[in-house]
C-alpha cells in the first residue's frame, strides 16, 4: 500500500513573508498529503534535519528574497551528504528565469513562480515523488 | 402574488439578465447591483461625514484638499550598497519625487550584520544593506536631511536606525527641531503579518514607546510611527480585515504610550498610517473613509484627546505589490495606476505606485520612473485634484464605508475581550484571521470565481521576457569589506562602553533612545546593539502552525 506523501515545507533566510508557505502548506494537506510547516528563518542544516527526522519524500522550500542561489545549493549538498537524494526537493517565490537551468542543475526539477495554481504543485509531486511502500 | 414593481422589476432582469458569476470585491464581499437612499437612511451629514477638515473627517483632514498641497510622490527604494541607493535617490529626485523612502536589505531589517552567518545571499538584496552610522552618512551624501522628507521602513531595529539618522542631521548641521519624515517603527504589524520581528513583543512595545518619547521631547516634527495595514494586505488580509487590525493596533500604541506616562496630545499627532490600495476601486476608498472616522472617533471617545491634531488620521499608500503578476508584467501598469487612484480618491497623503517588473525583482530604473509618472499623470492630467472627495454622498460609497467600519469596529470588540493587541497576537488571532482570507482568496483564484488577467484568464502563449534588475553579487563582499574597514579604525574599548551601557539600560527601565545615540555615534553596528538587547530581552519565535 503506497503511504501517504510526507512534506516539509520550509521557508529558509532571513525572509517572514509566509503567506505563500501557508497558502501551499495548506493546499497540500488538503490533497491528502502529510505537511511539517518548519516555520521561519532555518538554516540549511535545520532544513535537511527536518527532512531526515520526519522521513520526508519531499521539501517544498519559499523563497522571496534573492537568496535562493545561496541556499539551493547547500539544502542539495546536504543531502547528498546524509543520503538523502530520493527526497523531492521543489522551490516556490521569486525566482528569475535565469537562475532556473542552474537551479534544474542542482536536481531542482519543480520550480514554481507566482501566479501557479495550488493544484499544479500537488499534480507535480504526485507525480514525481520516489514511490515507497509502508515498511510494515 | 408579487406586487406590481417586483413583477416589473422581474421582467427587466428577464431581458437583461446579470451574468452567472458572484458580484463581490475582491475581498469576496458581496456587492448589490444597485444602492439607493434607502443604503444611506441614518446617515447625518455633520455627524457622519462632516465638511473635509470637520471632524470626523470621513471626508479628508484639509479643508482645501489636494488645492492645498498634493500628495507626496514618496517612492519605496533601496538596493546594494550605500553608495548605488544613493545614486537611485538622487535620479529619483531629480525625476520630480518629492521625498524619499528608504527600503532597508533583510540583514538590516533583522538587526544582523552583513558578516552574520545568517545573511549570506541577503545582502543587498531586498533593500540597501545598512550596517552601521558610516553606512547611514553615506546614504545620504549630498542630500539635505533638513529640507527633504524621508520615510524609513525599518520596525525591530527601528530605534537604532533612527539613532543612526537623527546623528548623520547632526553631522549636517540640520537642527533636529526641523527634520520631518517618518520612521516605521510598527512592531505589531510584524507579529501579525510580515514576520520581521527580533524580540518578544513586551520589550518590543518598550522600544517603540521609546520613540515615541524621545522624538515628542527632542525631534517634534518626526512621524514616530507609520502603523501600516499594507504588509497585512498583502499577507491575505480582507480590506475590513487590514483596516480592523491596523486601526486596533494604532489603539494599542496609543495604550502603551499613555500607560509610559505620555499625555496623548504629547505624542498621537506623529502616528501617522500606512494602507495597501488593492484592486478593489471603492471599497479601497471606503476603506480610507471609514479609516478616518474610526481614528477620530477612537482619539476623541477612547482616549479623550483633545487636540484636533490627534483626530486626524494621516496616511501613505502604497499599490499592492501582491496584485502583481509575474505573467504580462506590463498589465501591471494598469494595475498600479487605477490602485493609485483610488488612493487619491480616498485622500491619501503620499504615495508609492509599484513598478510593472516587480513581481520579478527590484524595479529598473526605468520602470521605477514609470511608476513616478503614473503618479504625475493623476496629478496634473486627470482633474481628480481638483475637488475633495468628490465621491463623498454616493449612495454605494458612503454604504461601503458604513459597512467596513461597522466590521472593524467588531473586530476592535473581539480583540478588546482577549485583553488588547499583544495578547491577541500572543494567541495567534490576526494571524489566523489573516491565513484564513489568504486561502479562500487562493481557492477564489483556483475555480476563477477571482479572475487574474494573465494569470487563470486571457493567458498569452508566448511572452516577451521584460528586463530585470539583477543585484550584483558582489554586494555583501564589498559591505563585509567595509565593515571590517570600521571594525579596524573605531575606538573599540568606547565601543564596547556604550554597548555595555545599552545592556545596562535595557535591563533596568530607561529610556533607551540616548544610550543608543551614544552607541551609534561611537559607530557600534546594527548587529551589535540588536545582539546587547538579545542578550537582555530574548528573540521571539512563533508557534509554526498551519
Amino acid at each position: 500500500m503506497n503511504r501517504t506523501i510526507r512534506v516539509v515545507i520550509a521557508k529558509p533566510g532571513l525572509d517572514g513573508h509566509d503567506r505563500g508557505a501557508r497558502v501551499i502548506a495548506r493546499a497540500l494537506r488538503d490533497a491528502g498529503m502529510e505537511v511539517i510547516y518548519t516555520g521561519l528563518r532555518q538554516t540549511p542544516e535545520q532544513i535537511v534535519g527536518a527532512a531526515l527526522q520526519e522521513d520526508a519524500d519531499v521539501i517544498g522550500l519559499s523563497i522571496l528574497s534573492g537568496a535562493h542561489m545561496h541556499i539551493c545549493p547547500r539544502i542539495m549538498e546536504l543531502l547528498r551528504e546524509k543520503g538523502l537524494q530520493d527526497v523531492l526537493v521543489v522551490v516556490g517565490g521569486i525566482i528569475p528565469d535565469v537562475d532556473i537551468p542552474a537551479l534544474n542543475e542542482m536536481g531542482i526539477r519543480g520550480i514554481f513562480l507566482p501566479g501557479t495554481r495550488t493544484q499544479a504543485i500537488v499534480d507535480f509531486i504526485t507525480a514525481h515523488v520516489r514511490p515507497r511502500v509502508e515498511s510494515i | 402574488m408579487k406586487s406590481a414593481p417586483a413583477a416589473a422589476e422581474q421582467g427587466r432582469e428577464r431581458r437583461s439578465p446579470e451574468r452567472p458569476r458572484p458580484f463581490r470585491t475582491i475581498s469576496l464581499r458581496p456587492i448589490d447591483r444597485l444602492y439607493t437612499p434607502d443604503d444611506v437612511r441614518g446617515v447625518d451629514y455633520p455627524r457622519d461625514l462632516g465638511d473635509p477638515g470637520e471632524f470626523p473627517y470621513t471626508r479628508g483632514i484639509h479643508a482645501t484638499g489636494y488645492r492645498g498641497r498634493l500628495w507626496t510622490i514618496r517612492q519605496f527604494s533601496g538596493f546594494g550598497t550605500p553608495e548605488e541607493t544613493n545614486e537611485r535617490y538622487r535620479h529619483l529626485l531629480r525625476a520630480g519625487g518629492t521625498g524619499l523612502s528608504v527600503a532597508f536589505d533583510l540583514p538590516t531589517l533583522m538587526g544582523r550584520d552583513p558578516d552574520h552567518e545568517l545573511s549570506r545571499g541577503e545582502v543587498g538584496k531586498c533593500g540597501v544593506n545598512v550596517a552601521s552610522l558610516a553606512d547611514m552618512e553615506t546614504l545620504f551624501s549630498g542630500i539635505d536631511l533638513g529640507s527633504i522628507t524621508t520615510s524609513m521602513t525599518i520596525n525591530s531595529p527601528a530605534a537604532m536606525i533612527l539613532a543612526m539618522y537623527l546623528v548623520v542631521a547632526e553631522k549636517q548641521h540640520a537642527s533636529w527641531q526641523t527634520v520631518s519624515g517618518t520612521i516605521q517603527n510598527d512592531i505589531l504589524k510584524e507579529f501579525i503579518a510580515q514576520k520581521e520581528y527580533i524580540f518578544p513583543p513586551r520589550p518590543s512595545m518598550r522600544l517603540v514607546t521609546a520613540v515615541f518619547a524621545f522624538c515628542a521631547e527632542h525631534v517634534p516634527k518626526r512621524n514616530t510611527i507609520s502603523v501600516s495595514g499594507y504588509h497585512i494586505r498583502e499577507a491575505g488580509a480582507t480590506a475590513a480585515q487590514e483596516l480592523a487590525f491596523t486601526l486596533r493596533d494604532g489603539v494599542e500604541y496609543v495604550q502603551y504610550g499613555i500607560d509610559a506616562g505620555l499625555d496623548v496630545d504629547d505624542f498621537a499627532p506623529r502616528i501617522s498610517f500606512f494602507f495597501n490600495a488593492h484592486s478593489d476601486f471603492f471599497e479601497e476608498i471606503a476603506k480610507y473613509r471609514a479609516a478616518r472616522r474610526i481614528w477620530a472617533r477612537v482619539m476623541r471617545d477612547r482616549f479623550k484627546a483633545t487636540s484636533p491634531r490627534s483626530w486626524q488620521l494621516r496616511f501613505h499608500t502604497q499599490t499592492a505589490g501582491v496584485s502583481l503578476t509575474a505573467q504580462q508584467p506590463y498589465n501591471n501598469v494598469a494595475r498600479t495606476a487605477l490602485q493609485a487612484l483610488s488612493g487619491v480618491l480616498g485622500g491619501t497623503q503620499s504615495l508609492h505606485t509599484n513598478s510593472l517588473d516587480e513581481a520579478l525583482a527590484l524595479p529598473t530604473a526605468e520602470a521605477a520612473t514609470l511608476a513616478v509618472r503614473t503618479q504625475q499623470i493623476i496629478a496634473h492630467e486627470t482633474g481628480v485634484a481638483n475637488v475633495v472627495d468628490p465621491l463623498g454622498g454616493s449612495y454605494f460609497v458612503e454604504k461601503l464605508t458604513n459597512d467596513l467600519e461597522a466590521e472593524a469596529l467588531a473586530y476592535f470588540d473581539t480583540i478588546d475581550r482577549l485583553g488588547g493587541m499583544v495578547e491577541a497576537i500572543e494567541r495567534g488571532y490576526p494571524q489566523k484571521e489573516i491565513a484564513e482570507s489568504a486561502y479562500r482568496f487562493q481557492q477564489a483564484v483556483e475555480t476563477r470565481e477571482q479572475i487574474i488577467v494573465g494569470v487563470n484568464d486571457f493567458v498569452a502563449e508566448e511572452e516577451e521576457p521584460v528586463g530585470i534588475l539583477h543585484i550584483d553579487e558582489s554586494v555583501a563582499a564589498r559591505q563585509v569589506a567595509r565593515l571590517d574597514r570600521l571594525r579596524a579604525s573605531r575606538d573599540g574599548a568606547r565601543v564596547r562602553q556604550t554597548l555595555d551601557a545599552l545592556k545596562g539600560g535595557a535591563q533596568g527601565t530607561a529610556n533607551v533612545m540616548s544610550l543608543l545615540l551614544d552607541a551609534v555615534r561611537a559607530y557600534a553596528t546594527i548587529g551589535e546593539m540588536c545582539d546587547a538587547l538579545r542578550e537582555v530581552w530574548g528573540e521571539y519565535e512563533e508557534d509554526p502552525v498551519i
